[in-house]
């Protein structure tokens, strides 16, 4: 199988489904002639041209309304935010416009359009440029919402979104973008709400998504080595939909979970999965559920200190491991 | 008279009003081919708007309209000529004031009432409210709450329209007020940089809210188009055959050279800005009186087809009985209809979960106990 980075895996997502359905349109700020601010899209304007890979102005609130107005029409819009961070200005068109058009519709209206770019910590580029608002779009229904966190993943959920007949957030991550992994040639696509186990165990259950799994695995192989402790770590892939059953099944095995994701604590994804656990498993609860996460205050730009100790890493999940299991 | 309606009528006979007959417009190219009905029929549309918004309103005071009831009551002139225009590729998306663009573009009031009384027979079963029409089968994307959110959108349509390789355009209608919202201005520049076939209509009618246009805008509305490089267009809302003749001119550039443009039209709202608005503090009743005396769209058109011959004493009672009748049935249909139910609730939320079979897995709504 071709092993490829988590940014070929999605260029390669996009460049077929634009071969695919002429109704595919690439936009976004740079996306075209510069080849992408994080060069996902590098080679696509030369290879589909101007109708299919779009210059945008930084407008966010201007492109990403207009690609929800285009999508209404059965245009499939595949807009890139440079910084999932600058979602900010556009908010009032994905939540009441992209959100909302169907319902308020009374359902006669579809908006097949996905917004993506990178949304993660990390990079020492402050609080402006460093937010992971996949808690806050999932908060509101008609949207979904995808994380992935490998390369394989990225291929067929980019595939999936761009082929959903609803509004798809997708975040993708600048620090995984160089990772590779084994990416299956052609058409793949994963149903939305199908976690992945990407480790078995039976001791705890991790739940996580994005790259804080690649933590999280990380910290598990650790714990295996030096306290023989089997960790299961569970990918979520998709925040909405969310794949319950194999959550509740894991504590059915396990007893104890930690949630491990890039996000501050208060109403985080995290929050959610704890309050559903607790509701429909707390029987099988041998500890309280613990979260690790992102410390709570602004993204801090000092280098080693957002790595260390602002931002969930492996050292932080070991010290979450070893608090529940304690 | 229908003796259910129990509304005041705005306008009933022929008062003095002051614009001049013949029409000045009658003759622009827009106009000047009209049959007798169609021009009949853009007086009806007029009538029908201002008798179902002036049926709503004891309605709303009876407590069966919940929320806000903008009404369009003396900008009927600007949705009925524009929503003529439109061919089969054209497209129309508004503000929260969108009872005429609907009835404009062909909705049945009945499922427009519905939707006013929550209904689930409503045009957006009860989902959407006043603000919030749609009929995209009409190419009517709506009827939206946030001032100027749907500016983009209305781009994003004629960004489709030309894509697919159609020859339409599309309106996307907004008030004085929307102008100062960045969205707009983004989606100017969008339309204007890449030759979009949009049409932006301005109808302005003076006050965004309680705030007149002098303590909300510097300069004059219009005229921003210049920094963009777009045409603009400037016209009376109030002779239906003046915002005909102008909207046609900005149309047919817009199909023929996917060129954007901005039309500012005058117009005026009798009534405030939404039903709860008492109206005291921020005009005078004089100059709601002076609009609706001397420049009231209705009467306007209703003095020039009598002018034409169009229109008989006769008919122009048959009209409006005929319009009072159908309010009347709205309202009576709106009363019948039930409510949504619980259930309803989370439908139509999703495209996915619409239909009969899913195509994702997992848990998608959240619900506490
Ligand atoms: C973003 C936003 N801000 C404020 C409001 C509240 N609001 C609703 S209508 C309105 C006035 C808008 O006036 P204008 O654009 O002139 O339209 P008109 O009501 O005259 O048709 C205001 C302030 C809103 N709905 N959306
Ligand atoms: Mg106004």
């Amino acid at each position: 199988m071709p092993v490829i980075t988590y940014r070929e895996a999605i260029r390669a997502a996009l460049s077929e489904e634009i071969e695919r359905d002429p109704n595919v349109v690439v936009m976004g700020e740079e996306v075209a002639q510069f080849n992408g601010a994080y060069k996902v899209t590098e080679g696509m304007y030369e290879k589909y041209g101007p109708k299919r890979i779009v210059d945008t102005p930084i407008s966010e609130a201007g492109f990403i309304g207009m690609g929800v107005g285009a999508s209404m029409l059965g245009i499939r819009p595949v807009m890139e935010l440079m910084f999932w961070s600058f979602y900010s200005v556009a908010f009032d068109q994905i939540v009441n416009n992209a959100a909302n058009v169907r319902y308020m519709s009374g359902g006669q209206i579809a908006c097949p359009i996905v917004i993506r770019g990178p949304a993660n910590g990390g990079t020492n580029v402050g609080a402006t440029h460093s937010h992971t608002p996949e808690n806050i779009l999932a908060h509101h229904p008609g949207l979904k919402v995808v994380v992935p966190s490998n390369a394989a993943d990225a291929k067929a959920l980019m595939k999936t979104a761009i082929r959903d007949n609803d509004p798809v957030m997708y975040l993708e991550n600048t620090i995984l973008y160089g990772e590779k992994g084994e990416v299956p040639d052609g058409d793949i696509t994963l149903p939305f709400g199908r976690a992945n186990i990407a480790r078995l165990g039976k001791d705890l259950t991790i739940v996580s998504y994005g790259r804080c799994v690649v933590h999280s695995l990380i910290a598990a192989e650790k714990m295996k080595a030096e306290k023989g402790l089997d960790i299961e770590v569970i990918d979520l892939r998709t925040i909405r939909p969310l794949d319950v059953d194999t959550v509740l099944k894991s504590v059915a095995k396990t007893h104890r979970v930690l949630i491990v994701e890039e996000q501050r604590p208060f109403c985080s994804v995290g929050s959610h999965l704890a309050a559903i656990i607790q509701e429909e498993a707390f029987d099988e609860l041998d500890a309280p559920i613990l979260r690790v996460g992102t410390i709570d205050a602004p993204a801090i730009y000092a280098p080693p200190v957002e790595k260390q100790f602002q931002l969930p890493n492996p050292e932080r999940v070991i010290a979450g491991i070893l608090k529940v299991m304690a | 008279m229908s003796k259910k309606s129990s509304a005041p009528a705005e306008t009933s006979a022929l008062s003095d009003v002051s614009i001049a007959v013949p029409s000045p417009h009658a003759t622009a190219a827009a106009n000047a081919g009209l049959t007798t009905e169609q021009r009949i029929e853009l007086y009806r549309k007029m009538v029908r708007i201002r008798r179902f918004e002036e049926r709503c309103l004891p309605v709303y005071n009876s407590g069966k309209i919940g929320g806000f009831l903008h009404l369009y009551i003396g900008q009927e002139a600007v949705a009925v000529g524009a929503c003529s225009l439109m061919g089969n590729d054209d497209h129309v998306i508004t503000a929260y004031r969108d009872h005429g663009h609907a009835i404009a573009v062909g909705m049945d009031t009945k499922p427009l009432m519905a939707e006013l009384y929550g209904k689930v027979t409503g045009c957006s079963k009860g989902k959407g409210g006043s603000m919030h029409y749609f009929a995209p089968d009409l190419n009517y994307w709506g009827g939206h709450g946030i001032v100027g959110g749907q500016i983009p959108l209305g781009t994003g349509l004629a960004y489709a329209v030309k894509y697919q390789g159609k020859k339409g355009a599309a309106m996307a209608f907004m008030g004085d007020g929307a102008v100062n919202q960045g969205a707009v201005h983004e989606a100017y520049n969008l339309a204007a940089l890449w030759d979009l076939p949009v049409i932006f209509v301005i109808e302005n009618n003076r006050y965004s809210m309680g705030t007149s246009q002098e303590r909300s805008s510097a300069g004059q509305l219009g005229k921003r188009a210049e920094a963009y490089d777009m045409k603009w267009y400037q016209c009376g809302g109030h002779d239906i055959y003046e915002v005909r003749a102008t909207l046609d001119l900005a149309l047919n550039r817009a199909r023929d050279e996917f060129k954007p443009a901005v039309v500012e039209i005058d117009t005026y709202r009798y009534r405030g800005h939404s039903v709860a608005d008492p109206d005291k503090t921020y005009r005078d009743r004089k100059e709601i009186e002076d609009y609706r005396n001397t420049k009231d769209p209705l009467q306007v058109f209703q003095k020039q087809l009598l002018h034409e011959k169009v229109l008989t004493d006769a008919i122009i009672e048959e009209i409006d009985l005929a319009a009072r009748a159908e309010a009347d049935r709205a309202v009576e249909f709106a009363e019948a209809s039930p409510f949504p139910t619980a259930d309803d609730i989370q439908k139509d939320v999703y495209w996915e979960t619409d239909q009969p079979k899913r195509t994702s897995e997992g848990r998608i709504f959240f619900n506490h106990v």
